[in-house]
């Protein structure tokens, strides 16, 4: 029993040691694009990681400068959402276990 | 000052000269004193052509002349006087001043212009009128006072002024003009205005979709769960890369294996659907070939028909004879074909097909050769090896399996090619060494043992075919035997060291394996070459013969050769039967399912079939096969399980026949009795055979004791 427990435990910790990465879950950018989004949101995530609002600003400003206007941004832990968005320009992913952030362009 | 005093005394000098035109010009002008020296030095140098000398002129010397005065200009004017003095109130006396005028006014003329801002024009433009102006006027005219009692230099300048002033007023009023107001026109034009013209796009908006989805921390946490389980799989398979590479080579090797004839992979599906498309057009053949059967035969009293089946005809083989033919033995369907030329004349390419029933409209297999194929025969036991005699003298082995368009084995010139047409080839059972070997006859007299060993064949010389009566004489008189020319052979169906050798003289010779130089009998059997010698499927001795003299006849083999035994024996030894065709007779066949029943083709097209049980004079059918007069039937072959024959021409088609009930009568099966077995069935047939025989034999039997 007890080295049941203690493997329940270290595949508990193993998960949560695993699940803070970044998981892109759907993007149709390019690749160069898509990194760039991504490690913009990291950032922003972590810069703000207790104001998602002011995360969504940052990503939405900064991705407005980089790849033209009209960018929107979702972060949050729980939401729902239909977006229309021009193709090549969506990313949803997942960050730090508990975060989904959705970026997509639409003008 | 020092220089001034010589200055001074050349002047003296020329005013001196020039006295009397100064004088003039004084009076004329009546102008100051500081003209004078001026004017004229300016006199003097214009006058220089006038060489009028004054009557005073003093006369110089070269010496003189030559001498040079220097002369400096000054700005200061000698006229001026240096001595004026003025009353000074400051110090109440008269004092000497210390600046002199040096001035000289030579010319001056007053213009009429004015600076507007000057008090001289502010001054015009008040008494023009202008009611600012008058205060300004005022002021000008106390400053021009003013300026009048400073000026010293004179009143001319003044009286200039003054005129100028006169001058000035009436300037205004000319500048304005005043427009008359009764006589003008007015004109005016408009531009041609462009034609506006509006132009309009819209660009396509940027391609969009929708994208939906909920977000909850349960999926978030799965979908990480899922990519890690993922990722720890993938890391799994580059633990052991190198076998995976392994196997993708693999996989492509096969790939490209399989791709290199993708061709081949559609063929049997497209054979099958070939064959469905030849059933379903031939569907009334194949139903005629199954179920039909003359229902007229009841009524015919013995005679029978053929009913015309499928019609094999390939395109290449159109100007080719058939020149054998031979039913698969593994496959009832299948039957090959060979393609050549009976005529000496026109020899070309050979052919042997590969047809089967179930497709009439084109063969399985084709070969093409470059001699005419005269024979084949299909290995009984290995029905893809096929053995072929060309017109050229060689023979060679196809294989049908092997994707190879020409033999697998074929004799040169070098190991044993025969010299003239092969007639006939035939598949031996393999020897002792699991070899397969076959024989050959040809018109070289020549019968050949092949044998295949490995890749090539070895050949044996099995008997010659010599003529011991007749030898021709060589150029030095040596008699060389010639040899005879064999068409055709069979070999007997139990004793396989026993053969028989039909040939071109009308001779049949009965051999053996075992004696290469003799024969062990040998009849006269025809006066024309014998075209085709069978054995009897049932019975031991009894064998059939065909031949270009129109005639096919029975056999019996031993039996007369017992009676002659002291050596009288005569060369025309009688048939059991024989039959008169009226043409050429270019095959016969014995039927396999009975034993007294044989068929025949004839030059004129016709197949003739014969049942001995039934008539033994007549044949019990005789019918016109060939689609055009002229086509000779060359050979015929009974289907070894199916009730049909097939019957070449000379045009290269091949006809295949169903035989009418009556055409292969069977032993009529009996109420209670169980159906016969083979062995009974050949009990059967050879007892029916035998008391027809007996019948035959009996007066020639008796007529030998007479």
């Amino acid at each position: 029993m007890a080295t049941e427990v203690t493997e329940e435990k270290k595949v508990d910790a193993d998960s949560k040691r695993v699940h803070t990465y970044p998981l892109i879950r759907h993007s149709d950018m390019n690749d160069e694009m898509k990194t760039e989004a991504m490690e913009l949101c990291v950032t922003a995530c972590e810069k703000f990681s207790s104001n998602n609002e002011s995360a969504a600003k940052m990503i939405k400003e900064t991705m407005d400068k980089k790849f033209g206007a009209s960018w929107h941004a979702v972060v949050g832990e729980g939401y729902g959402f239909e977006i229309t968005h021009e193709v090549k320009n969506l990313l949803y992913m997942f960050f730090g276990g508990n975060m989904a952030i959705m970026i997509w362009k639409c003008s | 000052m020092p220089p001034k005093a010589p200055v001074k005394g050349k002047q003296s000098i020329s005013t001196g000269a020039d006295m009397p035109r100064r004088r003039t010009t004084r009076i004329r002008e009546g102008d100051d004193m500081t003209d004078l020296g001026d004017g004229t030095d300016a006199d003097d140098w214009s006058q220089a052509k006038t060489l009028e000398k004054p009557s005073d002129q003093l006369q110089l010397s070269e010496q003189d002349l030559k001498e040079e005065f220097t002369r400096i200009l000054t700005a200061n004017n000698p006229h001026a006087p240096q001595n004026i003095v003025r009353y000074s109130f400051k110090e109440k006396q008269y004092k000497q001043t210390s600046s002199v005028d040096q001035l000289a006014i030579h010319f001056s003329l007053d213009g009429n212009m004015l600076h507007k801002e000057s008090d001289e024009a502010k001054r015009q433009k008040g008494k023009l009128g202008l009611a600012e102006a008058s205060s300004d006027q005022a002021v000008s005219e106390a400053g021009e006072g003013a300026g009048a009692a400073e000026e010293g230099e004179g009143d001319k300048q003044e009286a200039a002024e003054e005129r100028a002033d006169d001058a000035a007023t009436p300037a205004p009023t000319d500048k304005r003009k005043l427009t008359n107001q009764f006589n003008y026109s007015e004109r005016a034009s408009q531009t041609y205005n462009n034609p506006y013209r509006e132009r309009g796009t819209a660009t396509e908006p940027p391609p969009r979709a929708t994208f939906a989805g909920n977000v909850t921390q349960w999926e978030i946490y799965d979908a990480y769960l899922e990519d890690f389980e993922k990722q720890e799989k993938s890391k799994e398979k580059k633990t052991i890369p190198g076998r995976k590479e392994e196997e993708k080579t693999r996989k492509k090797l096969t790939i490209t294996e399989t791709q290199s004839d993708d061709i081949s992979r559609v063929s049997s599906a497209s054979k099958i659907v070939e064959r469905m498309v030849n059933q379903n057009t031939y569907d009334d053949v194949a139903q005629d070939f199954r179920y039909w059967e003359d229902v007229s035969d009841d009524y015919r009293d013995q005679e029978g028909t053929l009913l015309p089946l499928w019609r094999f005809s390939h395109d290449k083989a159109k100007k080719l004879a058939v020149s054998s033919l031979c039913w698969n033995p593994k496959y009832n369907d299948l039957f090959a074909a060979s393609f050549g030329s009976y005529d000496f004349m026109k020899q070309g390419t050979g052919l042997i097909l590969f047809n089967s029933l179930k497709n009439p409209s084109y063969p399985e297999h084709v070969f093409e050769t470059d001699s005419g194929v005269m024979c084949l025969d299909v290995h009984p036991e290995h029905p893809y090896q096929i053995a072929a005699g060309f017109y050229d003298g060689s023979v060679a082995v196809f294989n049908v399996v092997e994707k190879k368009d020409g033999p697998v084995h074929r004799c040169t010139a070098k190991n044993g090619k025969h010299t003239d047409p092969v007639w006939q080839v035939r598949w031996q059972k393999d020897d002792s060494d699991n070899n397969m070997n076959f024989y050959s006859i040809s018109s070289d007299g020549r019968i050949v043992h092949w044998t295949i060993v490995k890749n090539e064949m070895i050949y044996q010389d099995v008997i010659k075919l010599t003529i011991p009566d007749a030898s021709a004489e060589g150029p030095d008189g040596i008699k060389v035997p010639t040899l005879g020319c064999g068409t055709a052979f069979d070999f007997h169906k139990q004793k396989d060291y026993l053969f028989l050798v039909g040939t071109e003289e009308g001779k049949v010779h009965v051999c053996s394996k075992a004696y290469t130089s003799h024969f062990i009998d040998s009849i006269d059997a025809h006066n024309m070459a014998v075209y085709k010698v069978a054995w009897n499927y049932f019975h031991s001795k009894l064998y059939i013969t065909c031949s270009a003299d129109w005639n096919v006849k029975i056999w019996e083999m031993g039996s007369k050769i017992d009676k002659n035994t002291d050596g009288t024996e005569s060369p025309e030894r009688k048939p059991l039967f024989s039959f008169d065709l009226n043409n050429s007779v270019g095959d016969v066949a014995w039927a396999p399912y009975s034993s007294t029943v044989f068929a025949a083709v004839t030059a004129d097209g016709k197949v003739y079939v014969y049942d001995l049980n039934v008539n033994k004079y007549e044949p019990i059918c005789e019918q016109m096969v060939a689609q055009k007069k002229k086509t000779k039937l060359t050979h015929i072959e009974f289907n070894p399980v199916h009730p049909i024959i097939i019957v070449g021409d000379d045009r290269g088609n091949v006809t295949s026949l169903k035989l009418s009930p009556n055409l292969r009568k069977v032993p009529k099966e009996k109420k209670g009795q169980p159906p016969m077995d083979a062995s009974q069935k050949q009990q059967y047939e050879l007892t029916k055979l035998e008391k027809i025989l007996a019948m035959v034999r009996e007066p020639t039997e008796s007529n030998a004791a007479n």
